[in-house]
């Protein structure tokens, strides 16, 4: 199972944190700390994988995270997880969110948290993985856009009509 | 353009401007949350974002009251707050509204809604129930899109209780025509199992339908399900093999959808699913295993691809394969295929082949041996995660003959390590390595040293507690000495050097060896050095205060010499003042061992590390100073449980209606007499340690109402002890060092530094060849072919089982308690409430530790001194081993009480065997010494010259006691002794755990009844009954009877002037009579007749008001209080005129009868 997924960027911010297990708000501020904590001092050239943050549960789990540019996408699972199917479901993330947004970068994430996580949405679910295909998960949520378009369109007709 | 458009768009300016900039990369800068993120990323300290933030909240949280918001507007300040949140910045007033925006929104504002309550509820979260009904709306709308937020909102958080609510519907969307709803359905489900598998177990046949669901990614779903279950219990699901390898053929055959491809390769994700359900599956089950040969091997041989998705499929197959019931083709493919991952240049592949070499080595050690080059390139690798793997899977591998390198290695990366979970789990496993396969004490010394430092005071409590029990356990052979002569050679020049960087544990674990052990090297060098060493560890600034209060007590057990008694004394007057109690506590005992060799000599004998010791948990030993203290006016100690009760009761007092005024009355007046309260020493020794369940005890022997919390609980858990435990848990800040002690040991034979050499092959062949040595002996590949001796293993004997040799005559149990107590050797101070009370193996649970001689079990009661006496008293006395369960272990020195209405528990005192020169009242069992009694009076003594048999009376608050003393004066021992008491008025129970057997020759028993009225009479008989054996002899009897009068079942009832009224209306039986008056020179008649009532029946007066006096007690009747009788005397003419109430009829005839005689006899 997934524990958490955390994107933050190269300092340390935070743009996306969702966590499908239950931590306090103290607790998951810190599991973000300590995550970039032992993630920013890892070389580009080592493995992607790490053990034993304390915080997110010993060494039942693991953080398997990419590095991108600015950013950095951590998932954070237990042993039940594959750690290169993990490894390239984070890989599947990115394409969809590269393709939603196109050319994604980080001002998308701050400006579209809603969007990321509707995204998100659609390849986890409550901590599983739901759906490792790319095209589907677009389909999903263009599905959805559509229908906030719509929305919007009625929206703004009156506007076009002043 | 009109008026209300104008003012429409006015009130929204900023959703429209962000809505229409939805498009990306066109970011907008005049949003709110833009100008708000512009804002943040401007900002330069984290106090300017905290200002920042809170302003923005402070106008969130005015615009979400605000009635005029509108759902847009609403949506829109939810991401706003989402955006707070992730920042760690509460936004809680925004909780309402999130759920509100989920309730009443259009469908966009619903998902905006959805994912706030997502975000910001936990699952827990009390504003969740609100969301119940919105949810079940939305599963059965008709909108796909409200669907999939529901179930998405479902599965990431719904309380548990409310789970039934929308079960059923749930359930139903497992038939939905569209694929995405069976899916999340399902997952949703899975969810649902998770939280509360019950409520799930009638719909497991759906899950089978959903695995054989026509679209496929519903059957990958409930593989999620399938995976959890099958986890669980394999057995159930046997039955799944053939579906499972069916399906996973199909995928690695190609024969789903190229949708599901990835890089090409089918379905990956669900592939490793399956695998990873075939594990469990065919684990430990040959014909299960069977079924998926096939299909294990064509996934191996289509995962060639070279992606990394085929190498996540690949490893998942290889540990297949190994978990499964073995065969040879496939595990030798597999075995190359974890070679492919070792050698791979890619580092995330690497990482997984040590992993997969770290699973399969457990089964088949050779497997690392193909790659031992590879394995120490790894130890060397720039990536930590990587060398952390590898000493894992050195590990695995280590064995008597390569331990010595693989610790060097592993305590070369924990030096380097700052990462305390690397850290508490290396030194763990070195400490495990080095206790099994150890080569040498020297090396195993050195090594725990190692561990200790570096371990710090983050390594796992029982790793220093292990070691001591190591070293304290075993034969006292030249081997063991060596061993701990080393370990006080090692600690004495550690200490000599610097020691500010030494762990507080490790101070501790050197303080209680050289305290142990120091006497090993007294013939090399002078006396006082160990005690100056530890004298300047106390006066570091950095040593902490529990570990000072080792130091003082290995100090306590060094001070023989003249030189050490002056450094104690030093030490005493510095810390005989502190402020910590504990260090106070250590600083005193020191005092006055170092002082009085004597004593010290007998609190702390020498050779006598490991002899278990009793405990007397009921501090008799204090009797005397507590009821000195009383008796110089100190008030009685009550624990604060009993406090609150007292208040509580005194409070309900007023409160309460007349009838249960009396039991209340009760107690709140043996209150003041609970002084001398003490629970039996034999019960307690039981529960010493637990002292908690005192009050637990009290109430179950209690037959009264009344709290029997006695003196012992003032160093109970609630009390002092308390106070100690937190004292001596001061968290002790981490000290990261590079110690002076951790000179490298290198092994003789192998260089350690690949690097400095010339051919670093070489070296590497060389360090390869000392750590894979052992594996595989007989194997070529073996580099180095040594031959292998006989694994040493340091520990000689497993755990527990320990040095049976070396104690003779000590029980199992003691073994047992032992142990148990070394492991509580960091825990010291939870024991203070422990009491030596004597010697030798009985059965009684003892709760000791290989540091009892450190004076641990003193510390609570602060006078060793009566302690040790007492323990002399014991070791000195021929006879004064006691057997049988629950036996009295102490007689305290006389204690001259005369209150009459102690009230401690009682607890079985059978058999008491002493010297017979004593006087019989010696024998009264502890607890009951303080109670007023009888004189002894001489049953049949006539019968047999050599048995001699008295009787004594005991008043207790709640029953009368009887006491039989059975006196063998022979010297022979009685045998199958059986006393027998019998009368038809009398409740009579003995008392006794266990009857007693046998007296020996010269020595006494006792045996304890409780007698109490069945119902009232003047004067009752009770005949007795002993039957025993003479060795050589014939059964032989011994009859004897003893009378009983009312009056010594008679206890006086305190109750108000109120109350008494109360009571006088309720009681129907009275009677009326009139008595002689006393007459003295100094008092009123009243007062003076009264008086000499209270004096020989035990009567309570409650008031003299003029020339009336009224007058309570109670009769010991069956079980509980008693029964009450009232007493109204009134001057009349030259008589007493006494009315008489009670509830029961026969009490007032007899009572008045002994009114007449005690005022005739006066």
């Amino acid at each position: 199972m997934i524990k958490a997924i955390l994107i933050f960027n190269n300092h340390g911010k935070p743009r996306l944190s969702k966590f499908y297990e239950h931590y306090n708000e103290d607790t998951e501020q810190q599991i973000i700390r300590e995550t970039f904590h032992l993630v920013s001092k890892r070389d580009e050239n080592v493995c992607n994988f790490l053990e034993g943050g304390m915080l997110i549960g010993g060494s039942e789990n693991r953080l398997i995270y990419r590095h991108y540019a600015t950013l950095y996408f951590v998932f954070c699972v237990d042993s039940s997880e594959s750690e290169l199917g993990i490894l390239d479901l984070i890989q599947v993330f990115v394409e969809t969110l590269d393709k939603c947004f196109e050319n994604v970068c980080e001002l998308d994430l701050i400006f579209h948290v809603d969007k990321v996580h509707n995204i998100l949405a659609e390849m986890v679910m409550g901590g599983m993985v739901l759906e490792t295909n790319m095209n589907e998960i677009i389909i999903q949520v263009d599905a959805q856009n559509k229908m906030e378009k719509s929305e919007t369109f009625i929206f703004q007709s009156p506007r076009q009509d002043r | 353009m009109s008026d209300v458009v104008e003012k429409t768009l006015s009130a929204l300016p900023s959703l429209l401007s962000l809505d229409s900039q939805a498009g990306p990369g066109k970011l907008s800068s005049s949003s709110k949350l833009g100008n708000l993120i512009k804002g943040i990323t401007e900002l330069t300290s984290k106090h300017e974002e905290e200002k920042l933030i809170k302003k923005e909240l402070a106008s969130l949280k005015e615009q979400v009251a605000s009635p005029n918001t509108t759902m847009r507007q609403m949506k829109e300040i939810m991401v706003r707050a989402i955006y707070c949140e992730m920042l760690g910045y509460q936004a809680s007033f925004s909780y309402i509204h999130a759920i509100k925006l989920a309730q009443q929104g259009s469908v966009l504002e619903k998902r905006v809604g959805y994912l706030a309550v997502s975000l910001f509820l936990k699952e827990t979260d009390e504003f969740l129930l609100l969301l119940v009904n919105t949810v079940l709306k939305d599963l059965q709308s008709t909108n796909l899109i409200e669907v999939c937020m529901a179930l998405t909102v479902v599965s990431q958080m719904f309380p548990k209780d409310m789970i039934p609510a929308i079960l059923p519907v749930v359930e139903e969307k497992l038939t939905h025509p569209k694929e995405i709803i069976r899916r999340k359905a399902v997952l949703a489900l899975y969810k649902f199992y998770l939280i509360a598998p019950n409520q799930v177990q009638h719909i497991h046949s759906k899950f089978r339908k959903a695995l054989c669901d026509k679209d496929p990614g519903v059957m990958t779903a409930s593989l999620h399900i399938y995976l959890q279950l099958i986890k669980e219990s394999p057995e159930s699901y046997k039955d799944l093999t053939g579906s499972m390898v069916t399906i996973l053929r199909q995928v690695v055959g190609g024969k789903l959808p190229l949708d599901f491809n990835y890089h090409s390769v089918p379905a990956p994700w669900l592939q490793i699913q399956l695998l990873r359900i075939l594990a469990y599956l065919g684990k430990e089950d040959q014909g299960t295993s069977e079924v998926m040969y096939d299909v294990l091997e064509e996934s191996l041989r289509r995962a060639e691809m070279n992606h990394n998705i085929t190498y996540a499929i690949l490893y998942e197959c290889v540990k297949t394969i190994y978990t499964v019931h073995p065969k040879s083709q496939l595990l030798e493919k597999a075995a190359e295929c974890i070679g492919n991952f070792v050698l791979s240049p890619k580092i995330n592949l690497k990482y997984l082949g040590l992993k997969a070499l770290t699973y399969v080595v457990q089964q088949d050690a050779n497997l690392a041996l193909p790659h031992q080059i590879t394995i120490i390139e790894c130890l060397d690798h720039s990536d930590v995660i990587i060398k952390r793997e590898t000493l894992e899977l050195l590990f695995r591998i280590t064995n008597a003959q390569n331990v010595t390198v693989i610790v060097e290695k592993m305590l070369e990366f924990l030096r380097l390590t700052s990462d305390d979970y690397s850290t508490i789990d290396l030194v763990g496993k070195v400490a495990e390595l080095a206790e099994k396969y150890a080569p040498d004490n020297v090396w195993f010394i050195q090594t725990m040293n190692s561990v200790f430092s570096l371990g710090g005071d983050v390594m796992q409590p029982d790793i220093p507690n292990n070691f001591l029990r190591l070293l304290a356990e075993g034969v006292d052979s030249v081997e063991d000495r060596q061993l701990r002569l080393f370990a006080v050679d090692s600690y004495v020049s550690l200490l000599q050097g610097e020691t500010a960087k030494l762990p507080q544990r490790f101070l501790q674990v050197i303080s209680w060896v050289l305290g142990e052990y120091s006497y090993l090297r007294e013939e090399d060098s002078d006396p006082g050095s160990v005690m100056r060493l530890l004298a300047r560890l106390l006066d570091q600034r950095h040593t902490s205060t529990e570990t000072r209060s080792w130091v003082l007590g290995a100090m306590t057990k060094l001070c023989s010499s003249p030189v050490s008694v002056a450094l104690a004394r030093d030490v005493c007057e510095r810390y005989s003042g502190s402020l910590n109690t504990v260090l106070r506590q250590r600083a005193q005992e020191l005092m006055i061992l170092s002082q009085d060799t004597k004593l010290r000599a007998s609190v702390l004998p020498a050779e006598g590390r490991l002899e278990s010791l009793e405990v007397d948990s009921s501090l008799s030993f204090l009797d005397g100073y507590v009821s000195e203290a009383l008796a110089a006016g100190a008030a009685p100690y009550k624990s604060p449980h009993q406090r609150q009760e007292e208040l509580v009761q005194e409070k309900a007092l007023s409160l309460e209606p007349y009838g249960l005024s009396l039991p209340v009355s009760l107690s709140s007046c043996s209150i003041t007499d609970r002084l001398t309260d003490r629970q039996s020493p034999t019960l307690l020794s039981m529960s010493s340690g637990l002292s908690g369940n005192s009050t637990e005890l009290s109430h179950k022997e209690g037959s009264t109402a009344l709290k029997l919390d006695g003196v012992k609980r003032v160093w109970g858990k609630d009390g002092y002890l308390a106070q100690q435990q937190s004292a001596g848990e001061t968290p002790i800040p981490q000290v990261e060092l590079p110690s002076p002690l951790l000179s490298p040991q290198s092994p003789p034979s192998q260089t350690q530094k690949p690097s400095s050499g010339p051919e670093p092959d070489q070296e590497k062949r060389q360090l390869a060849s000392s750590l894979f040595v052992g594996l595989g002996s007989h194997n070529s590949v073996c580099l180095m072919g040594r031959a292998e001796p006989a694994p040493r293993h340091f520990r000689r004997k497993p755990r527990g089982e320990s040095s049976s040799g070396a104690s003779e005559g000590s029980s199992d149990s003691s073994h047992s308690s032992r142990s148990a107590a070394v492991d509580n050797l960091l825990l010291s101070n939870l024991l203070d409430t422990t009491t030596v009370a004597s010697e030798g193996g009985a059965a009684t649970t003892t709760l000791q530790q290989t540091s009892q001689r450190t004076l641990d079990h003193t510390t609570s009661n602060g006078s060793p001194h009566v302690e040790g006496t007492e323990q002399r008293v014991e070791a000195g006395g021929p006879l004064s081993l006691i057997r049988g369960n629950g036996m009295v272990a102490v007689v305290p020195p006389t204690h001259t009480r005369t209150d009459p209405q102690t009230q401690p528990d009682l607890h079985p005192a059978p058999a008491l065997e002493r010297p017979r020169d004593l006087p019989l009242t010696s024998h009264l069992p502890a607890e009951l010494s303080g109670l007023a009694r009888s004189e002894l009076t001489t049953l049949c003594s006539d019968h047999d010259p050599s048995l001699a048999l008295s009787a004594c009376r005991v008043y207790k608050e709640d029953a009368l006691v009887l006491l039989v003393f059975i006196s063998n004066n022979t010297d022979s021992t009685l045998h199958q002794m059986a006393l027998q008491l019998t009368c038809k008025e009398l409740e009579i129970s003995c008392i006794s755990g266990s009857p007693l057997k046998e007296v020996k020759g010269h020595s006494v028993s006792v045996c304890l009844h409780t007698v109490v009225m069945k119902r009232a009479s003047v004067q009752v008989e009770l005949a007795g009954l002993l039957s025993y054996q003479r060795p050589l002899g014939q059964p032989q009897a011994a009859q004897f009877s003893l009378s009983l009068s009312l009056k010594h079942f008679l206890r006086p009832l305190t109750v108000s002037t109120g109350d008494y009224g109360k009571m006088w209306l309720s009681f129907s039986h009275d009677l009326k009579q009139n008595l002689r008056l006393v007459t003295t020179e100094h008092q009123e008649p009243l007062t003076a007749t009264l008086d000499a009532l209270k004096g020989k029946l035990h009567l309570h007066i409650v008031d003299v008001i003029g020339s009336e006096g009224i007058v309570a007690c109670r009769l010991l009747q069956g079980q509980g209080q008693g029964q009450p009788c009232l007493l109204h005397c009134r001057v009349h003419a030259d008589s007493l005129a006494v009315w008489l109430r009670s509830p029961v009829p026969e009490l007032p005839d007899s009572l008045l009868y002994h009114c007449q005689k005690a005022l005739t006899e006066t």
